[in-house]
């Protein structure tokens, strides 16, 4: 039974990470429109700009703010340089142009840092383990619960609960329309899309004292990002926390019982709300 | 118009005079046209197989190298690409490292150059078979090589046999692959599980002690199940029991939950087979769930580079298995010059990975100059001869029944960092295992060969 609590409380832990990860991808689909392909290359950005800066000045608040900023950054870019041309086109173009710059991304990693992956120490408030009864749980994962907490609860106020999310729902219903009411919608989109890479920066910062950093690490992120945004509905705050916690749950609860298939029972999930209910566990039906 | 005849007007004895003299001349022409390689074949009786003999027509002959620059062993391919680009070097410059190899090697192959084409596998089975194929028929590539994961090298295999173009692996641990999936144009050179896991047992329960529990930590492919096995079986020959055995797939970040299950046993060893980067996450949270306060750390098949990606701290202790240790240097003369010339060139020690690119294109190239010949059958029957090399590892070769290299290679033991005298200093070798005394016996692992044609 101390097994079946120990899974149990990891799931929760996982899934709020996964959750965290997620973010990113969830507030440029949600309030862009656009399924973006690069995510995963943003929290690999993000966790080696991380990386170099909490080399460089032994300082985990300063690696956190380093990548990013850095992901805020290649975010801006992209947006100026790529995205707005592509926000009227067809869900295949945004996926076909956002896969293109991530290859471009890792490929830049890769030439900066090479293939041998990099492991982060956990900053010295987040070094040792803790003990919640019979279990051992490294206490980083433990703060990793309310780091997870707290962004996903400010990201969601900034987006859902000001007049910033209103004019990029609006925006994105009609632009023409938002613009007539003398607001810059062009400058808010940026602004949006750069929030959403910071976002995937960040959790490639939080996330690397606990997995070591390679360049290829992003495409593994972004399945899980997209199973995490599938399950509980896309563009839903709400349903990426849900989404997470499901998929937490999930990997941990079905390796009590055999480990090989608890990754395939992750997709068997993500498939069975495919077909029970389409928009995702708290998404809005017939939403694009 | 008129001359046009059917194929039986042709076959007709009152054939005109007109007729003859241009079936003559065309004749003439055609056998002028032809290259010289082609006229030798056709004089010899031998049928084009595989890329040749258009492929050994130029100054050159190509080599198409499969190497997993991403992916989760991308670290380990990345490596093996500067092996095989020494060994290149080293051929078309005859190099005098050749002479202390083989009498056979010398300036090029057949006075050929070696040029060398690269292509990403990305860990991928079908990715590494389009890039095979596309070898052979495009470039005309005479030998193929590459592969850290066994599911690559396996399909990689196949491919080639059914082409007849020689395949050398480079990494690939599993049993099956010169196993029950061997084939007649495939050669493994490295070490692989069997021999690894059959020479590590007895020096881990020596080092640990008889009473061992072991927990398992398994990647979910051929790789990662035959290892697995071959561990438990010499390691319970030694008295240790397995406790548990977590199978994960190929390229998981979080082990977490196969973790718990794991500290909610009575393990005290944790065996590591996963491999690459996927070793790394595993053995780096392990640490941080205090799995390593209370276990010991076995690594049956290590990866390159391991050492460096986790930190001394975490291999501190650990016994693992590797295919070379530049230390080596102090045993083999050839070790030696290896070493010194990979320092020369990239900078840094090598690890395994780079020295089994560098064998493959050796143990070929030695073959084409016994054979004196590019055919496909005939490189392979001299592969089968039983010559041995001198290389960075001691003698070696190749077991004609089942292609597998009989191989030496280390055990070692993580250094302390108090303990490393310079920054490459990483590991003491306890044992360098010979390889004749830990192959398998032949016919253990299934395999049956196919024809030469």
């Amino acid at each position: 039974m101390s097994l079946f609590f120990s899974q149990l409380f990891n799931g929760l832990a996982t899934g709020l990470l996964l959750a965290l990860i997620s973010t990113g991808l969830t507030i440029i689909y949600g309030t862009l429109g656009v399924i973006n392909f690069a995510h995963g290359a943003l929290f690999v950005v993000g966790g080696y700009a991380g990386y170099t800066v909490y080399s460089l000045t032994d300082s985990f608040i300063l690696a956190i703010a380093g990548g990013s900023a850095v992901a805020l950054a290649v975010g801006l870019v992209m947006e100026r340089g790529l995205m707005r041309q592509y926000y009227s086109r067809p869900p295949e173009d945004q996926i076909l142009v956002t896969f293109g710059i991530s290859i471009i991304l890792v490929e830049i990693v890769r030439g900066l840092y090479g293939g041998i992956s990099y492991s982060v120490t956990p900053p010295d408030w987040g070094q040792g383990i803790a003990r919640i009864g019979s279990l051992i749980y490294p206490l980083y994962r433990l703060e990793t619960l309310g780091i997870a907490a707290a962004t996903l609860l400010l990201l969601y106020f900034v987006l859902y609960r000001t007049s910033l999310g209103l004019i990029v729902r609006a925006g994105i219903e009609d632009a023409q329309m938002v613009n007539a009411l003398g607001i810059n919608v062009k400058r808010t989109f940026l602004l949006v899309f750069g929030i959403g890479a910071m976002a995937a920066g960040f959790a490639g910062v939080i996330n690397s004292p606990i997995v070591a950093l390679t360049p290829d690490m992003g495409f593994r992120y972004l399945v899980d990002s997209f199973v995490v945004v599938v399950i509980g509905g896309v563009g839903s705050f709400p349903g990426a926390i849900i989404g997470g916690i499901i998929a937490g749950e999930i990997l941990s609860l079905t390796s009590m019982v055999n480990p090989q298939y608890s990754e395939v029972m992750l997709f068997v999930a993500m498939a069975l709300v495919l077909v029970l209910r389409p928009q995702g566990l708290m998404g809005q039906e017939g939403r694009e | 118009m008129k001359d046009r005849k059917t194929s039986a007007q042709a076959l007709n004895p009152m054939i005109g005079r007109r007729s003859v003299l241009k079936a003559g001349a065309a004749g003439v022409a055609g056998g002028l046209l032809l290259p010289a390689t082609a006229r030798v074949a056709m004089a010899q009786d031998k049928k084009p197989l595989g890329a040749w003999p258009a492929g050994s027509d130029g100054d050159t002959v190509y080599v198409g190298l499969t190497v997993d620059l991403t992916g989760p062993y991308s670290a380990q391919g990345a490596e093996q690409q500067k092996g095989y680009e020494l060994a290149a070097e080293h051929l078309n410059n005859g190099d005098p490292i050749l002479q202390k190899i083989s009498p056979n090697l010398k300036k090029g192959i057949l006075g050929k150059g070696i040029k060398l084409g690269v292509a990403d596998a990305e860990t991928k089975p079908n990715t590494s078979v389009q890039a095979a194929t596309r070898y052979i028929h495009d470039n005309k590539a005479l030998m193929v090589s590459g592969s850290t994961s066994s599911a690559v090298a396996i399909a990689l295999e196949k491919v080639c046999n059914r082409e007849h173009t020689p395949y050398f692996t480079a990494i690939s641990g599993s049993n099956e692959t010169t196993g029950v999936d061997c084939q007649r144009y495939g050669f493994r050179p490295c070490y692989f599980a069997y021999m690894a896991c059959k020479a590590i047992a007895p020096v881990a329960a020596k080092a640990l002690g008889k009473d061992c529990r072991a927990a398992y930590l398994t990647p979910d492919y051929t790789y990662g199940h035959t290892t697995t096995e071959s561990m438990v079986e010499f390691t319970e020959k030694e008295g240790w029991k397995t406790v548990t055995n977590q199978v994960h797939p190929l390229g998981a970040k979080d082990y977490s939950s196969y973790l718990i299950n794991i500290a909610n046993t009575d393990a005290n060893v944790l065996v590591c087979v996963a491999y690459g980067a996927d070793a790394v996450n595993a053995i780096k949270q392990a640490k941080q769930f205090g799995l390593l306060d209370k276990m010991k750390l076995v690594i049956p098949y290590s990866s390159a580079y391991i050492e460096v990606e986790v930190g001394s701290e975490l291999i501190e202790g650990a016994l693992v298995a590797q295919g070379f240790w530049w230390t080596m240097e102090a045993q083999y003369p050839v070790a030696k010059d290896f070493v010194a010339a990979y320092e020369k060139k990239f900078g840094g020690k090598p690890r395994d990975s780079a020295l089994y690119g560098y064998l493959a294109i050796m143990a070929w190239a030695a073959a084409v100059e016994r054979a004196g010949s590019f055919y496909p059958p005939d490189v392979v029957k001299a592969l089968e001869d039983g010559s041995v090399l001198e290389i960075p590892v001691g003698p070696f070769n190749i077991r004609p029944e089942d292609h597998q290299g009989v191989i030496n290679f280390p055990i070692m033991r993580g250094k302390k960092k108090s303990e490393m005298k310079n920054p490459d200093d990483w590991y003491d070798i306890i044992e360098i295992v010979q390889g004749k005394e830990v192959v398998p016996p032949l016919g253990l692992l299934g395999c049956k060969m196919g024809d030469y044609v």
